[in-house]
């Protein structure tokens, strides 16, 4: 059984991707005891997902990194993985979060040997480079995996591969006969840092997902460029695994759009930007390789204008005013090709390409309104700062789509709003 | 230039966008239009009209009020309602297609020959005499529109189309003597009257 101190002095954080991360970590470092409870077997959420990041073009795993040792080092976080908050009941200052935690059957003995793994063939769906391929039923998430343990899928429990991967345990870290859990917290106030999912892109009937193999999202892209990803870093077609060159990028894939998400998801303009550098970075100065960027208008926030700058000069990127009404493929050899009419002039196009990435939307991943109520959302379903909410209070992406600094600011001002509310409860606050 | 039109230009002097907005059908969606082109790109009849729908709205805001109104284009609208369906914006495309070809009508500068003109006036004028309407004079109509020896090339052409249809009884042979329209057309036509007085009011075209 898990036991987990909290009082209504404590700080629940929900969800571990970098916002929630930060949230946790600038309130313990605060002096604040945080809770800090997140769905998946690993912390990081997205940004682990990520090849590189813009503006710098750095790697993400590296701004992850410092934040799992400023966590690890901090004794005021307690960690919960494979959690999710199932009800908040209460007010300000005194809530009671009902927590479901899903058996992971593997303890904390785990040294991430992996003799458990070497012993099963089983496969499952990889979800962490979203289902492009397969990994083994008994799994680290990923190499930078906090915590550093293997996961069982349920699917091989009660087998004989789940049974040889007990065997194969040398220390009496594989427990099948874990069950789900469920805790009740009492914490002062709540951060919700959920984070985003990307929009279904099926739904975007015209530009046929879920019907030609070459049309790919901006994440699945994302994955491709990481050595350890589903293509070992190289940017395959899914029809014929051949290299992809003459890429094309469609923004406001599914945002800004009254058929599906209405806002701007804001990132995509520049995560298309940023892959196109990709291009460049995978194929040199071969001269097939090329990106075509179509859009409505660029929408690189603030500062950023300087990397779109950038972008343009690159000879190997050129963009195309237009959202493209349809995609259809060429039935030989499974092109898929691009129909519009380019704004600049009015010429219509049906442009062929090796691999098409539709710059995906970003929605809520996690409805707070289904665990409690009172808290204000907008039309999209991310939460607005409000009196109402108490001491609820949204953070990064599930309070707007936002990049990774801005994510981490408003994180940090979640955080402050979070102290705040348990200073009160104890007394040091008026 | 017809009176009408003379006095649209007076009344709307450089402003071509309020015009559209206050007189044509939908036309207040006009200033909604992003311009990112998903209804010209999802045109089947795209590739044949001068300006295609997004294009055309731009050409309103740029107060191109001549070349808007007396173009072709929006009468090659077949409403599929593809771009109704696709804008991001849901920006009712077919209808305001529909309502500028209308109101450049209703100003006498419509393209004089353009068949989908023809074709609309003769329809209209088919139904609204007797309140149904007739398809053996409708079509009829339509084949000798440009002069008898085309229609008669199209009579012979679509003839065994015509008998397939009077054999399974769609289309009555008689209709040419004798056609049932509605029970009073005297009402019929005295409510048209009524209803273009009060839209000739409402736009200022009386
Ligand atoms: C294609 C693409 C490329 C991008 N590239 C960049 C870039 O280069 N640079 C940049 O600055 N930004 C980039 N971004 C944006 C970046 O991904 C976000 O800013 C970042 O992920 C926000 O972090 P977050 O913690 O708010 O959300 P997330 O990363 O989504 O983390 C949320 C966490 O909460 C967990 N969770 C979800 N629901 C629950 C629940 N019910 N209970 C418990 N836990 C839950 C999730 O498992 C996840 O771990 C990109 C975005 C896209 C779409």
């Amino acid at each position: 059984m898990t036991d987990v101190v909290a009082t209504n002095e404590t700080i629940l954080v929900v969800g571990g991707g970098i916002s929630g991360m930060t949230a946790a970590i600038e309130a313990a470092e605060c002096g604040k005891n945080v809770v800090l409870i997140e769905k998946s077997p690993a912390l990081g959420g997205r940004v682990s997902q990520l090849y590189k990041y813009f503006p710098k073009l750095c790697i993400p795993t590296c701004g992850l990194e410092i934040n799992v040792r400023r966590l690890r080092f901090n004794k005021r976080i307690r960690v919960l993985t494979m959690a999710q908050v199932s009800a908040i009941t209460g007010d300000t200052g005194n809530y009671t979060a009902t927590i479901k935690i899903t058996p992971r059957y593997v303890n904390e003995n785990c040294t991430a040997c992996g003799a458990c793994a070497d012993a099963v063939s089983a496969e499952v769906d990889n979800a962490f480079n979203y289902n492009m391929n397969k990994t083994k039923a008994v799994f680290l998430p990923f190499n930078m995996a906090y915590p550093r343990r293997y996961v069982i899928d349920p699917s091989i429990v009660g087998t004989p591969e789940g049974e040889a991967a007990k065997a194969a345990c040398k220390y009496d870290a594989v427990d099948l006969s874990m069950k789900e859990e469920t805790l009740e917290l009492k914490v002062g106030a709540i951060i919700w840092a959920t984070g985003w999912q990307p929009y279904d892109a099926a739904k975007i009937q015209p530009y046929g997902y879920d019907r030609f193999a070459n049309v790919i999202t901006s994440v699945e892209f994302e994955r491709m460029m990481d050595k350890a990803g589903p293509t070992g870093g190289k940017i395959l077609r899914p029809s014929d695994n051949k290299e992809a060159k003459n890429i094309a990028f469609i923004q406001c894939a599914g945002s800004r759009d009254r058929n599906h998400l209405t806002h701007c998801s804001r990132i995509c303009c520049m995560a298309s930007l940023k892959q196109s550098t990709y291009v460049g970075e995978q194929y040199g100065d071969d001269e097939a390789a090329k990106a075509s960027i179509y859009y409505i208008d660029i929408r690189a926030i603030d500062r950023f204008e300087d990397f779109y700058k950038k972008v343009q000069e690159d000879p190997k990127v050129s963009f195309i005013k237009s959202k493209v009404a349809n995609i259809t493929e060429n039935q030989e050899n499974r092109n898929p090709i691009l129909h519009g009419v380019n704004t600049e002039g009015y010429h219509r196009y049906d442009n062929e390409h090796d691999l098409v990435v539709l710059a995906i939307g970003m929605q809520p991943s996690a409805d707070i309104t289904q665990v409690t109520s009172g808290v204000h959302t907008d039309a999209s379903g991310f939460i607005q700062v409000h009196a109402d909410n108490g001491g609820i209070f949204g953070a990064g992406c599930a309070s707007n789509a936002l990049d990774v600094n801005r994510a981490v600011q408003n994180a940090t001002a979640a955080a402050l709003r979070a102290i705040q509310v348990v200073n009160r409860v104890s007394g040091a606050e008026a | 230039m017809t009176d009408a039109n003379t006095l649209m230009v007076e009344k709307y002097r450089n402003s071509f966008l309020k015009e559209v907005e206050a007189n044509v059908e939908e036309g207040d969606w006009v200033r909604m239009c992003m311009q990112c082109g998903v209804c010209a790109g999802s045109c089947p009849l795209g590739p044949h009209w001068a300006h295609p729908p997004q294009e055309i709205f731009m050409m309103i805001r740029a107060g191109k009020r001549e070349e808007v109104l007396t173009s072709d284009s929006m009468w090659m609208c077949t409403s599929c309602y593809n771009c109704i369906v696709r804008c991001p914006r849901e920006l009712p495309i077919t209808h305001i297609m529909h309502g500028l070809a209308n109101y450049a009508h209703r100003l006498g500068i419509a393209p004089k020959m353009n068949p989908t003109r023809r074709f609309a006036k003769i329809f209209w004028d088919n139904i609204a005499s007797s309140g149904r309407v007739n398809e053996l004079t409708l079509s009829i109509k339509l084949y000798f529109m440009d002069g008898i020896a085309s229609g008669i090339k199209k009579g012979l052409e679509m003839m065994g189309v015509g008998l397939g249809l009077v054999k399974t009884g769609r289309l009555n042979p008689l209709g040419l003597i004798s056609h049932s329209g509605v029970k009073d057309t005297k009402g019929l036509h005295a409510m048209l009257k009524k209803a273009k007085e009060i839209e000739d009011k409402r736009k200022g075209l009386a």
